[in-house]
């Protein structure tokens, strides 16, 4: 058996500097930046008007809240909530499909691989990113007053917001795409439009699809939020019923909406595997 | 240079033109069948949400106007020609986009630390209990599931009007999200240096501590950055429930009509959010190199 040697410390010290000498901006950096966190957050909560007493008062009238909300119980609207859910699904459904069949050919057009100018590309993208940056919310209010009142507002308001993300999300993917097999379609002579059908719709509409179905999935949510403004489906009852404070309705309503949602996450993610098999999902 | 295609023989060849038909029309057929029932569910859903191409063509002419009307200052100019005017009440914007910029950041904060707190609980190879994982895991999927906009209405009334119940709502809805990405970070790590601290006879806690923190606390960071990135898109509407921050401001302008105004309150929310994304993406390439996970 070898007994451990005797060691030098100071040897040591003086091999690796790296170790035991760091520079001090290296070794304060990380306090700094927690002081920091932290001194923002303590001013973030006195700007916000956080006081305990307000705090814990709404803490027990949380408690109140929750307690009153059980046992979730529709009364007597059972359904029209299953009508209010029928609708926000119609709305995610419908607002993603129409966002995606417009998003295809301009996304083509913010593909660097399909069209090399960047004077064109620049403003398609900087447009696409405006749109993005507006909530689904806002989008929703706007065309409220164009449309009036009710789902089709909805329908518009998502379609127009995921317009933005699937222009950027499918512009990735073609920019993704494998160039050989456009080149190979070049080769053979065919025009520009054989090239983008033949050589890059095929290995991208799989990966399009897949972020139509998970956008689907994550529609479901934002269409439940968008009837707040008024602009249909179950938001609308779930706000009216937070408002009048009935909150057994309130709870049923959440619930219902888990459910929805799981259940479709259940169906988009068994059809994402079944289009584009056991691959990651972007 | 010549190449020898060899050509089989006709009963054979039609044997195998036949088996490839077939294989086509299968698989033309399934497509067929996917397009027919997706056509069907999208007529379905159209009658579910009351679309009314009619009603859009006859008023899509208001959507184009609204945004001419948005973008024309009350003197009937364009709101490019006079930026004093347009921007009238920059410092009462500037002041609610900071509320709403505060609002993201106590409530990313807040989320964050508490997710770090649950999600060695949630992470299948932390877990020091299976039913603690279940009940942790659940916990989490119900804050995200639930919009934000919603615990947003609830807070309101129980908190009151104001900023607090959006931080609130933000937080919440940050450890549902930011907890299930952090287990998955957990879960990804390597157990060995675990094992390793573990026969040292170390505490559970220990363990968390020296074994699994060391390699996890990028990945948290550069999430934890992304989520404030979309927390701030979150914390511009949730002035729309009376829950703080620019969305008020938004709201009212909608409403009543403002148009400039509404133009001029959606530029600064566009142009926040685009220096919030510039700032957040180099800060995460900064700290975490290339390969940051996005």
């Amino acid at each position: 058996m070898t007994r451990p040697q005797e060691v030098d410390t100071a040897q040591i010290r003086a091999r690796y500097p790296d170790v035991f000498d760091r520079p001090a901006s290296a070794r304060l950096a990380t306090p700094v930046m927690i002081v920091a966190a932290f001194a923002i957050l303590v001013y973030g909560l006195v700007d916000l008007d956080f006081s305990p007493s307000r705090f814990f008062a709404g803490l027990s009238q949380l408690g109140w809240i929750s307690l009153m909300m059980i046992p979730p119980d529709p009364g007597s609207s059972l359904p029209v909530y299953l009508k209010a859910l029928g609708e926000t699904l119609s709305i995610a459904l419908l607002g993603t499909t129409v966002a995606a069949l417009f998003a295809l050919p301009v996304s083509l057009l913010a593909a660097r691989n399909v069209v090399p100018s960047k004077i064109l590309r620049f403003p398609i993208r900087r447009f696409l990113d405006s749109i993005r940056g507006i909530d689904t919310l806002i989008w929703a209010l706007v065309w409220i007053n164009v449309v009036g009142l009710g789902p089709f507002a909805g329908v518009l308001a998502i379609a127009v917001s995921d317009f933005g993300a699937f222009g950027k999300l499918f512009s990735e993917a073609i920019e993704g795409a494998d160039q050989k097999q456009v080149e190979g379609i070049r080769a053979s002579g065919g025009s520009a439009l054989h090239e983008i059908r033949f050589g890059l719709l095929p290995q991208v509409l799989p990966v399009i699809a897949g972020q139509v179905l998970y956008f689907i999935e994550s529609n479901t949510r934002s269409a439940t939020i968008i009837g707040i403004v008024g602009a249909g489906g179950i938001g609308l009852q779930l706000a009216e019923q937070i408002r009048v404070l009935e909150w057994q309705k309130v709870s049923f309503l959440i619930l219902m909406i888990l459910v929805a949602v799981a259940a479709i996450d259940f169906i988009s993610g068994k059809l994402r595997f079944a289009i584009i098999g056991r691959r990651a999902v972007a | 240079m010549s190449i020898a295609v060899s050509i089989l023989p006709e009963q054979q060849l039609a044997v195998l033109n036949a088996a490839y038909r077939r294989a086509v029309a299968r698989k033309r057929l399934r497509l067929l069948l996917g397009v027919a029932i997706f056509a069907a569910a999208l007529v379905l859903a159209a009658i579910g949400a009351e679309v009314n191409l009619r009603t859009l063509f006859t008023y899509f002419g208001n959507f184009i106007s609204y945004f001419d009307r948005i973008l024309t200052l009350d003197n009937g100019q364009r709101v490019w020609t006079d930026f004093g005017e347009w921007l009238w009440g920059w410092r009462k914007w500037l002041k609610m986009l900071g509320e709403t910029l505060l609002i993201s950041y106590v409530g990313t904060l807040v989320g964050a630390t508490f997710a770090f707190a649950l999600n060695f609980f949630a992470a299948e190879n932390t877990s020091p209990a299976p039913w603690l994982r279940f009940v942790v895991r659940r916990l989490l999927e119900f804050a995200r599931t639930v919009p934000g906009i919603v615990f947003a209405l609830v807070f309101v009334i129980a908190f009151g009007l104001g900023p607090m119940a959006g931080v609130l709502a933000i937080a919440i809805h940050s450890t549902g999200a930011l907890g299930k990405l952090f287990s998955e970070i957990v879960e990804n790590a390597d157990m060995k240096p675990v094992e390793g601290i573990r026969s040292t006879g170390a505490s559970w806690l220990s363990c968390m501590r020296f074994a699994v923190v060391p390699q996890v606390t990028a990945g948290y960071a550069s999430y934890a950055l992304l989520r404030f990135e979309i927390n701030v898109r979150e914390a511009s509407v949730m002035g729309f429930v009376g829950a703080g921050g620019i969305g008020q401001e938004l709201v009212v302008a909608i409403r009543k009509f403002y148009y400039s105004d509404v133009s001029a309150i959606l530029l600064t929310i566009i142009v926040t959010v685009f220096i919030i994304d510039i700032t957040t993406g180099w800060l995460r390439s900064r700290l975490f190199g290339k390969e940051a996970p996005t």
